[in-house]
């Protein structure tokens, strides 16, 4: 990879600060329904997290440190939202019909489940799996 | 859902399993599983003969898109029970002998059957849809399922060829039916034809009326190999006989037939409707056998021969519509529709039986060619009773059935004549003359398919393999439809109220059925008239025609077997990849700014079009809110960094200063206080810019480019002008709105988005619940992009690679 850098600062702010993003990333993906966030914007600061992995450090490290080809990712999170489609057709609703619940639990309070969150799981996934893609290969071309 | 649905999805259920059925249970062969689906469909479909011989109907709706008004309604009157009767019966005995004609060793059995279950299963949906919508999917099944069993044997260039052709032909014409229902939607209001027809009256009077029917008309004569679009057929017979005996003479090539009967009730009494039908019909008719006669395979014989039939029975068809005129039900007119009815099923019983006799003389002797055939008789006796039967009937030899059927076309046209409208007591006169013309070439080309094969000397040695007898397997549906042959031919009333009488009913509905000429009793004798001079000529002309080939076999026209549209076909479509092809090299120039200019370009002329000519230029500055400091800095800043672009010379300065422009836009968002939009700017433009980055590894030296002052002139000008407009056109639709009581659509999401979704963020739940198929569907597009990237970068194309 031609754009390994040896900048040690660099190297170091990123050891903690790609962390940071990917759990705020994921804090993001869930606040979604209710405050600002949710699949979309989770999934690109999720990728852009791993980017910051990828700048900084070598290629090869990265793929060994994260053993995952993103190109399948891309299917399965679209497999996923069209799928949650099909709950509403079970129902006898429009497809894409999503469902949502308040449910209380001693401790812990009231809380709500929502259909659109699994939905929102495959918009991440694709979302985050698609940047990667397109920017690692066009990045790892010779 | 009720059992009618049912039957129709049936077939693409079971679909479904064949591949694992192949896969997994090798020793049986795969046709023996789905023999079961005709057989139950056909066993499914005989109860309603009696209700339906009693004059009901049966109609079941399941909703589709019930806003639209397309519903799945399955529908059966006397007219789809026979086709439905027709599509399974002799589909039970098509993957019967399908069973023995492909060897499950070294035939792929998956293609085959998953096809053409598929096609039985669109093939039911047409003939049971009422609902027009739902009729045009199921019709274009057929042509998709169609072409993939033409291409069954895909390393065939010819196979390939022939596909493509049938696939061209018969979606375009297809096409071109929905364009006419669409156009009937617009006459109508309805969606269903059993609506449509209730409300008749005004269809013919309407001004749409003539494109419509011509529409219509377009898919049902592409479909049903009518000329000149028949030239589709003949290829088609590269596909496996089974098939061109499934789909190429008994079911799939009488949709059309289907289609013009059916509509028959509500167009039927107008002059277009009854020449376009009659004339194409006829005159299909007389090009078929002309045609059939010269071909010296023995497939491609019965393809124009069935062409030809197929004429006949839109022909008479279209004279029987003129009943409809009169509104009366009398026999002089009714007789039309009887044999069209008649000659429908008996064409499919002694046609079938042909091709599959075909198919054992080529599965048996390794040759098509009446050149090289010859002399089976004694080797194959089975077969060649058979093929006399069938041959027999189609030449219309007493007493089998396509006798009875060819004595009711000739009343028919010769009746055709004493009409007394729409110019047929001078122009008429072509119906009788050319319809007897065309039955001594049908006559001609039956003595050749039979005598050339069967008759003569065998000489063994001509064969690559040594010949002998079909299995029984084989033998037993062409067997089975010969006997119908012969069953139909002298007991012909069997068919009269049970099918034909029923038939009628629902192709003259409107009239009223209780009428004498309803009431069909056919009989072999009718005495010395002039029908029976008529036969007797055919057969006396065509014998003499016949014996005296050995005369007219050396005329160049006998010898040149193409077909004189196939070449107009040829050129037309090597003129489309041609010009598609120079158009696409002008606009694809491969550089990304030319793509912009084009799009810009368009963009700038039809908005200023489009208001011009609203006069919709308004510019209303009352009612604006303030603009703070904070904006103005914002905006300032905006449009400095954006006239320092063009003029930097460094790559990564550019690129910075490009993704600044993207920051300061976030910034906008954020003081418009939509935090979703600016975090997901900020997130893109990061994104962005680590993508331009990278990229820019892989440009060539950023070098000073030598372009002509006016190119660059004619860019600014237009990005200036697009801006322009962007502005303008803002501005007005604000002003417009001043004047107007319009209520955003933002207001329902905000009432809604707590309660019907259960969430607080409202642009979150747009995402993903109001509008998800938007949002999962973008994300489609992202992923179909990122995958294109890496087929890009990990397939690279060389230098002049094409496409």
């Amino acid at each position: 990879m031609k754009w390994k850098t040896n900048n040690l600062l660099f190297i170091h702010v990123t050891r903690i600060v790609a962390f940071l993003i990917l759990t705020f990333s994921i804090y993001l993906f869930f606040a979604g329904h209710d405050d600002p966030g949710g699949g979309f914007i989770g999934g690109l600061m999720t990728a852009c997290s791993v980017l910051l992995l990828y700048l900084t450090f070598d290629k090869r490290k990265i793929d060994e440190m994260l053993p995952i080809n993103y190109v399948y990712l891309i299917p399965a999170g679209l497999l996923i939202a069209f799928g949650t489609g099909f709950l509403g057709i079970l129902f006898a609703d429009p497809y894409l019909t999503q469902y949502f619940d308040y449910f209380t639990l001693p401790w812990i309070g009231e809380f709500e489940l929502a259909t659109a969150v699994l939905f929102d799981v495959g918009i991440y996934l694709g979302v985050a799996a698609s940047a990667l893609v397109i920017i690692v290969t066009i990045a790892g071309d010779e | 859902m009720s059992f009618l649905h049912w039957a129709i999805l049936i077939p693409f259920l079971f679909a479904i399993i064949v591949p694992m059925l192949y896969k997994y249970i090798r020793p049986v062969h795969t046709g023996w599983f789905i023999l079961i689906v005709p057989s139950v469909l056909f066993v499914f479909f005989l109860p309603y003969i009696n209700p339906v011989a009693d004059g009901e109907t049966f109609m079941e709706t399941v909703p589709w898109v019930p806003s639209l008004g397309i519903n799945f309604s399955a529908f059966i009157d006397g007219w789809s029970l026979l086709f439905a009767l027709l599509i399974t019966g002799i589909g039970a005995l098509v993957v019967l002998y399908s069973i023995y004609y492909l060897d499950k060793k070294y035939e792929d059995l998956t293609n085959f059957y998953v096809h053409l279950l598929m096609f039985m299963g669109a093939m039911l949906g047409v003939v049971l849809s009422d609902n027009v919508i739902v009729l045009y999917v199921f019709w274009e099944l057929t042509s998709i399922s169609s072409t993939l069993l033409i291409s069954y044997w895909y390393h065939r260039d010819a196979s390939i060829n022939g596909a493509l052709k049938s696939l061209n032909i018969t979606v375009l014409g297809g096409f071109a039916m929905l364009a006419g229902f669409a156009l009937l939607y617009v006459m109508t209001g309805t969606f269903s034809i059993q609506e449509m027809i209730g409300q008749a009256g005004g269809v013919i009077d309407h001004p749409l009326f003539l494109p419509t029917i011509i529409l219509i008309l377009l898919g049902a004569f592409t479909k049903s190999a009518q000329f000149p679009f028949h030239i589709w057929l003949p290829d088609a017979m590269e596909a496996p006989t089974p098939v061109s005996a499934y789909l190429h003479s008994a079911t799939m090539v009488k949709a059309g037939i289907y289609l013009v009967a059916r509509f028959t009730p509500l167009f039927g009494g107008a002059p277009e409707w009854f020449w376009i039908i009659a004339g194409g019909g006829l005159l299909t008719l007389l090009w078929g056998s002309l045609s059939a006669i010269r071909q010296k395979d023995l497939k491609g014989l019965l393809a124009y021969s069935t062409v030809s039939q197929l004429g006949m029975v839109m022909c008479l068809l279209g004279l029987g519509s003129a009943a409809l005129y009169f509104d009366d039900a009398n026999e002089l007119y009714t007789v039309a529709i009887l044999a069209a009815v008649f000659h429908l099923f008996n064409h499919a019983s002694f046609k079938g039986s042909l091709f599959m006799t075909a198919g054992i003389v080529d599965h048996e002797t390794g040759t098509r060619d009446i050149r090289a055939l010859g002399g089976l008789m004694l080797v194959m006796p089975a077969t060649a009773t058979i093929s006399l039967i069938g041959a027999a009937s189609m030449a219309g030899i007493p007493p089998l059935n396509g006798f009875l059927s060819k004595e009711h076309f000739f009343m028919a046209i010769t009746d055709a004549t004493e009409y007394g409208i729409f110019n047929m007591e001078t122009a008429g006169m072509l119906f009788p003359v050319i319809g007897w013309l065309a039955s001594v070439f049908t006559f001609v080309y039956c003595c050749i398919f039979f005598f050339k094969t069967f008759a003569g000397p065998f000489e063994p040695e001509r064969f690559a393999k040594k010949v002998h007898e079909a299995p029984i397997g084989m033998l037993i549906s062409p067997a089975v439809l010969g006997l119908v042959v012969v069953i139909v031919g002298i007991f012909p009333n069997l068919l009269s109220q049970s099918i034909i009488e029923p038939s009628m009913a629902a192709i003259l509905q409107g009239l009223p059925t209780d009428a004498e000429a309803f009431t069909v009793d056919i009989e072999h004798w009718h005495g010395f008239d002039l029908e029976l001079f008529m036969t007797i000529g055919v057969v006396g002309f065509g014998s003499l025609l016949y014996l005296a080939m050995g005369k007219w076999r050396k005329l160049s026209i006998y010898n040149k077997t193409t077909d004189p549209f196939s070449p107009v076909y040829d050129s037309g479509i090597t003129g489309l990849l041609k010009g598609s092809r120079l158009i696409t090299n002008v606009q694809m120039t491969g550089r990304l700014r030319d793509y912009l200019t084009f799009v810009s370009a368009f963009f700038l002329i039809i908005t200023i079009w489009t208001m011009i000519r609203y006069d919709a230029f308004v510019i209303d500055t009352q009612n604006i809110s303030e603009i703070s400091t904070y904006e103005v800095v914002l905006v300032g800043l905006l449009v400095i960094s954006m006239l320092a672009l063009p003029f930097i010379q460094q790559r990564v300065a550019a690129i910075v200063v490009l993704g600044f422009v993207g920051f300061l836009i976030a910034l906008f968002f954020v003081n418009f206080r939509a935090p979703d939009l600016a975090l997901t700017q900020l997130l893109i433009e990061t994104v962005l810019v680590i993508l331009f980055m990278l990229a820019f590894y892989h440009l060539p030296e950023f070098r000073k480019e030598k372009m002509k002052a006016s190119f660059k002139w004619s860019n600014a000008l237009l990005s200036f002008g697009v801006g322009l407009m962007v502005t303008l056109i803002a501005l007005s639709a604000f002003s417009y709105g001043q004047g107007h009581d319009f209520s955003p659509v933002s207001d329902y999401y905000i009432e809604n988005s707590a309660d019907l979704a259960g969430g607080y963020n409202m642009v979150n739940v747009v995402l993903v619940d109001f509008r998800a198929l938007d949002t999962v569907l973008e994300v489609l597009v992202l992923g179909v992009a990122a995958l294109a990237v890496v087929a890009l970068i990990r397939l690279k194309m060389k230098e002049g690679d094409d496409i």
